[in-house]
């Protein structure tokens, strides 16, 4: 595993294409391939394909895959930053609350205002974007006594506080009707809205706050001294920690948005990574992203084929794997006298 | 080099330092001892510009440190905490790198420069044979020779050193100490460095500052600061003076114990 970017995106490529392949109708890879390719405009000979599959691919298919990928890589990387700036390996935007504070702002906007345009859809991330920074900002005050933030608080405030959010996110859910309390049932089981306009909506957001997290990359190695000699060695520490606590909020606030509220992937993702290729934040966070859309795409194809024809909420899958995977890790620092 | 002017610092309600004033030239090592609580710590945090200072000023050269950039600070004032505070995972070559940081831009890809640095800095300190370890792999002597090279690395004029020996055996102390004594003689670093043990203090420092109650009640060369009746009295402990059996500095020795 001398060469973790080359396998983890070989990994990603292909478990891209197992999701677009499989489903109630199975489409080879092959087809895959000219369906993308004859989709190109402005070809001199495009290739014959059939209608349906190419409806198939092209509208349903594939721009679910590309969200659940886009979600995986920023639920990893924002559960990867949450570690660093919090110098703690169980901070995860599910268990810290900020998830659910990103779904009860995404709920929020849908139910005011169901959207039909693309402006529309662009105003629910952002709305997840402020519910994740308010919750994040009031778990880190909760969770912070002094200059100590113990895990246990950190993770007894971010129960707390996402409760308070899903229990709001509930009653919203029991107030609205139609097509809105359709859609918010589904994001609290964790599933998709379909199309190309949330796969629109995210991108600009999930570009931005991933470039930031990858490029804070040295800075988090930096605070792992901790916050006194991060500033000894010349980091502006306050800065910094706002500026990651705002990308990793955007990034989770962007993925809860469209794919709902999905539990342990950036715990489980960024720790299989520091075990396998090391504690550098300047690795860490890319292979993160690659091993996130891995991951969630894989749990997805888990939750479409399980029990097809019914298909099983994602959350309920990767909470299957994560809530164990979690124990253990809790587990391994305490055999270790690691102080959690 | 340093000029520490009257500096005042309290947590909340209470005043832990009152308007201290202290001065380490280019050259020299100057010790700050003084019972738990007397404020050294917080002495050395609030030079270091992790705590606020309630009033007075710190230089270095001309430089106020109090309007300085922290890069730029971390350029001028390089700070050696107590081993315990390192991270555990990362290797030898890694923290002493991390040194570098302030000359680094967001992305910290260091330039073969900074990566000479870093190296003279671990064949400095003599630690080329652990590069690659991790640094929970050492021992306490050697975690603190690493957290040296790390400051050595910052190319800082001035040093900072809280408790170096703390938790060290006889010989990593000397080492240590011997190490400090001699980079400050010959790259002319100042260097002030918090001790407790008294005899070490007197042997390895030019001068010492004597704190108590977040006042300095002394400072001096070693033979005018290590003094009976000032250190029975601000120890509170019944304690004699003798002088070093090889060289002319004063030794501290304990009366004894009640029976």
């Amino acid at each position: 595993m001398k060469r973790p970017y080359l396998l983890n995106s070989i990994l990603l490529v292909f478990a891209l294409v197992l999701s677009v392949a499989i489903g109630a109708v199975f489409i080879p890879p092959a087809s895959i391939m000219r369906i993308i390719i004859s989709a190109i405009p402005f070809q001199l000979d495009p290739e014959f394909v059939s209608e349906t599959m190419s409806t198939i691919v092209l509208q349903l298919r594939l721009p679910h895959s590309i969200l659940i990928a886009m979600a995986g890589a920023a639920l990893a990387a924002s559960g990867a930053g949450y570690q660093g700036l919090f110098q703690n390996p169980l901070a995860d935007p599910y268990l810290i609350g900020v998830a659910s504070g990103a779904g009860l702002g995404a709920v929020l906007a849908m139910s005011l205002n169901w959207p039909s345009s693309l402006f529309g859809f662009l105003a629910i991330p952002v709305a997840a974007f402020v519910g994740a920074s308010i919750t994040v900002i009031l778990v880190y005050r909760l969770a912070r006594f002094g200059n100590v933030l113990s895990i246990t608080n950190l993770i007894l405030a971010g129960v707390a506080v996402g409760s308070f959010a899903s229990a709001l996110t509930s009653l919203i859910m029991l107030r609205s009707d139609g097509e809105v309390r359709r859609a918010i049932a589904w994001l609290l089981g964790g599933s998709t809205l379909s199309g190309w306009l949330p796969v629109i909506a995210s991108l600009p957001f999930i570009v931005i706050s991933l470039g930031i997290l990858i490029a804070a990359g040295y800075t988090l190695n930096v605070l792992q001294f901790g916050d006194e000699q991060a500033q000894q060695l010349g980091l502006p520490v306050e800065r910094i920690k706002i500026l990651i606590i705002l990308t990793a909020s955007l990034a989770t606030a962007t993925a809860v948005s469209f794919t709902g509220v999905i539990g342990f992937i950036g715990l489980i993702v960024p720790h299989m990574v520091r075990i396998l290729w090391g504690p550098d934040y300047r690795r860490l966070i890319p292979l993160s992203i690659l091993a996130g859309a891995t991951t969630l795409l894989i749990a997805d194809l888990l939750a479409r084929t399980l029990l097809a024809p019914q298909e099983i909420p994602i959350g309920i899958i990767t909470a299957l794997a994560g809530a164990p995977f979690f124990l253990w890790i809790l587990w391994r620092h305490q055999r270790g006298g690691i102080k959690v | 080099m340093l000029r520490i002017r009257s500096i005042s610092v309290s947590y909340g309600e209470t005043e832990i330092l009152h308007q201290v004033s202290l001065d380490v030239h280019a050259g020299e090592v100057v010790s700050l001892i003084g019972p738990n609580g007397a404020g050294k710590t917080t002495m050395m945090r609030a030079i270091s510009g992790v705590i606020p200072v309630k009033s007075g000023s710190v230089h270095i050269g001309e430089e106020d440190l109090s309007v300085t950039p922290v890069s730029e600070r971390a350029k001028l004032l390089a700070v050696v905490p107590q081993a315990r505070k390192l991270t555990p995972e990362y290797t030898v070559q890694q923290v002493v790198m991390m040194g570098r940081t302030p000359y680094l831009g967001w992305l910290g890809n260091p330039s073969p420069g900074d990566a000479d640095k870093a190296n003279w800095a671990i064949d400095r300190t003599r630690i080329s044979g652990l590069s690659d370890r991790k640094v929970a792999e050492l021992s306490g002597g050697e975690q603190q020779l690493v957290l040296v090279a790390r400051a050595l690395a910052q190319d800082a004029p001035v040093i900072l050193l809280d408790e170096p020996t703390a938790h060290l055996d006889l010989r990593h102390q000397a080492t240590i100490l011997d190490l400090v004594h001699s980079l400050a003689r010959e790259r002319g670093l100042a260097v002030l460095m918090s001790l407790h043990d008294l005899n070490l203090v007197s042997i390895f420092s030019d001068r010492i500052a004597l704190l108590d109650n977040g006042n300095i009640l002394a400072i001096g060369q070693p033979n005018e600061v290590i003094n009976q009746q000032l250190l029975s009295q601000v120890y509170q402990v019944p304690l004699d003076i003798i002088p070093h059996p090889h060289r002319d500095i004063p030794l501290v020795l304990l009366n004894g114990r009640d029976d």
